[in-house]
């Protein structure tokens, strides 16, 4: 690892103030469950590290009737799984959260920090989009507000300008006769992903019409995938097996997997398939009792 | 000056310290080669195995992936710290002894540390949650049974006990 300049900010202000400053030469340091591993094996060099870990001001979890669920960047996978308030509204996060690495990662490692790694394979990012997460961006000169889908543009690259901090992710008051559902494949329990996807289903009160639906799809592209044509496929038709099949094929068809040590392009586009087609049935099932 | 040392307070196994580090220590040499606490192991280095594993404020953490500059005012934990002073080991370690929940012993003081925050959480775990919970500690010689048996007699003893 090389040496670099530290500082810990006291304040979100602060370190707003010190990264705009230091934005060319500095990355901004969370729980660095990812980061710490990148310097080390020298793929990032940074002559300045702002570690914002211990600000208290951007670790809650906060949850409003009207306004929806708010996440500080700062909050570790671990209280996301353990929130008493996610197992109930947001259940779908709790799950995924037990997926996520390890204990060990989930007690130091942030919301946030995975978020802004932008993983390929993250585990966070395709449920969120399918709860139609969004950001709050801030910097010295002001805050904004991006949706999750909007934030990836490529391997480990989001829209995040180097003198930004992601300060808390958003998320809408559970949606009426909705569930949504994540599901993963990896060849061994906690081993690397091959592929996931978080399906949201929204139906017809008392009907098995889609209303709504969002499908997302990751390790399939460099960035979370999220299907138009599948979803829109969906939309106002009965869910029948056959529907479901179709919308499963039309997805993974959309996607565009590498081969690696872990499993084929090919073989990463059929698994995606099957689970496409299982997390629809489920959120479905899910959905007509919500 | 860029990496400049700088001063942080930490305790470690109950023992205060002021030390002068470079930024870029991580826990794990803080441990080993400014401590020479060397019960806790360094092995893949890149957040995976869980040899590495110590307890900062009462949560697991691989040492190998946490910076020493960020357990400033913490309290850690490492594998010298578990058993009392005059040497009496914790119901973990005597567990681990009687099933020989180890074969080369090189995780094993990872998997203490795991399964000793892990059981300050959990009141009564099922064996389905410890192997979840232990997930993040590898063992190469595959001595999973033996530990996991020793982990549940510690449970099962607790239980008994608190009868």
């Amino acid at each position: 690892m090389k040496d670099f300049e530290y500082f810990s900010a006291s304040s979100l202000q602060e370190a707003c103030s010190l990264i705009s400053q230091y934005k060319d030469v500095g990355k901004v340091l969370a729980g660095g469950q990812s980061l710490i591993t990148l310097l080390r094996q020298k793929l990032i060099s940074p002559t300045c590290l702002i570690d914002i870990k211990g600000l208290k001001e951007l670790d809650y979890i906060e949850f409003d009737k009207k306004s929806g669920l708010r996440i500080g960047a700062l909050t570790t996978h671990r209280a996301i799984e353990k929130s008493p308030l996610i197992q109930e509204k947001y259940n779908v996060l709790s799950e995924m959260e037990k997926s996520v690495a390890s204990v060990q990662t989930r007690n130091w490692g942030t919301i946030g920090g995975n978020l802004c790694s932008a993983d390929p394979i993250g585990d966070p990012a395709p449920s969120l989009i399918a709860l139609g997460a969004k950001l709050k961006l801030v910097s010295a000169k002001g805050e904004r507000i991006v949706a999750l889908e909007e934030f990836f543009t490529d391997y480990f690259t989001t829209i995040i300008e180097p003198d930004e901090i992601l300060a808390e992710i958003q998320m809408p008051p559970p949606a009426p006769n909705t569930a949504v559902e994540y599901m993963k494949f990896s060849t061994i329990e906690a081993g690397i992903k091959i592929v996931s996807t978080s399906v949201a289903i929204t139906v017809e009160a008392g009907s098995d019409v889609c209303k709504d639906a969002k499908i997302v799809m990751s390790a399939v592209a460099p960035i979370p995938l999220v299907t138009k044509k599948a979803a829109e496929m969906l939309k106002g038709k009965k869910l029948t097996d056959d529907v479901i099949e179709e919308a499963a094929k039309m997805a993974a068809s959309e996607t565009d997997p590498t081969s690696d040590v872990h499993a084929s392009a090919e073989y990463r586009k059929e698994i995606v398939k099957v689970l496409v087609k299982r997390a629809i049935k489920k959120a479905f099932e899910k959905a007509k009792k919500a | 000056m860029n990496g400049s040392k700088k001063t942080i307070n930490v305790k470690v196994n109950g023992e205060s310290y002021e030390l002068s580090i470079k930024p870029k220590m991580t826990l794990l040499q803080l441990l080993r080669n400014e401590l020479g606490l060397t019960g806790t192991k360094q092995a893949c280095m890149d957040n995976s195995c869980g040899a590495c594993t110590v307890i900062v404020n009462k949560m697991a953490v691989k040492a190998c992936s946490v910076l020493a500059m960020q357990v400033n005012g913490k309290e850690v934990t490492s594998v010298e710290g578990l058993a009392s002073r005059d040497g009496k080991l914790t119901p973990l370690q005597e567990a681990f002894l009687e099933h020989s929940a180890f074969q080369c012993g090189f995780c094993t003081p990872g998997k203490l540390m795991s399964s000793t925050a892990m059981l300050e959480e959990m009141s009564d775990p099922t064996e389905e949650d410890v192997r979840r919970d232990m997930e993040g500690n590898l063992c190469r010689c595959t001595g999973y049974v033996q530990y996991l048996a020793a982990i549940m007699a510690v449970v099962r003893q607790r239980k008994e006990g608190s009868k």
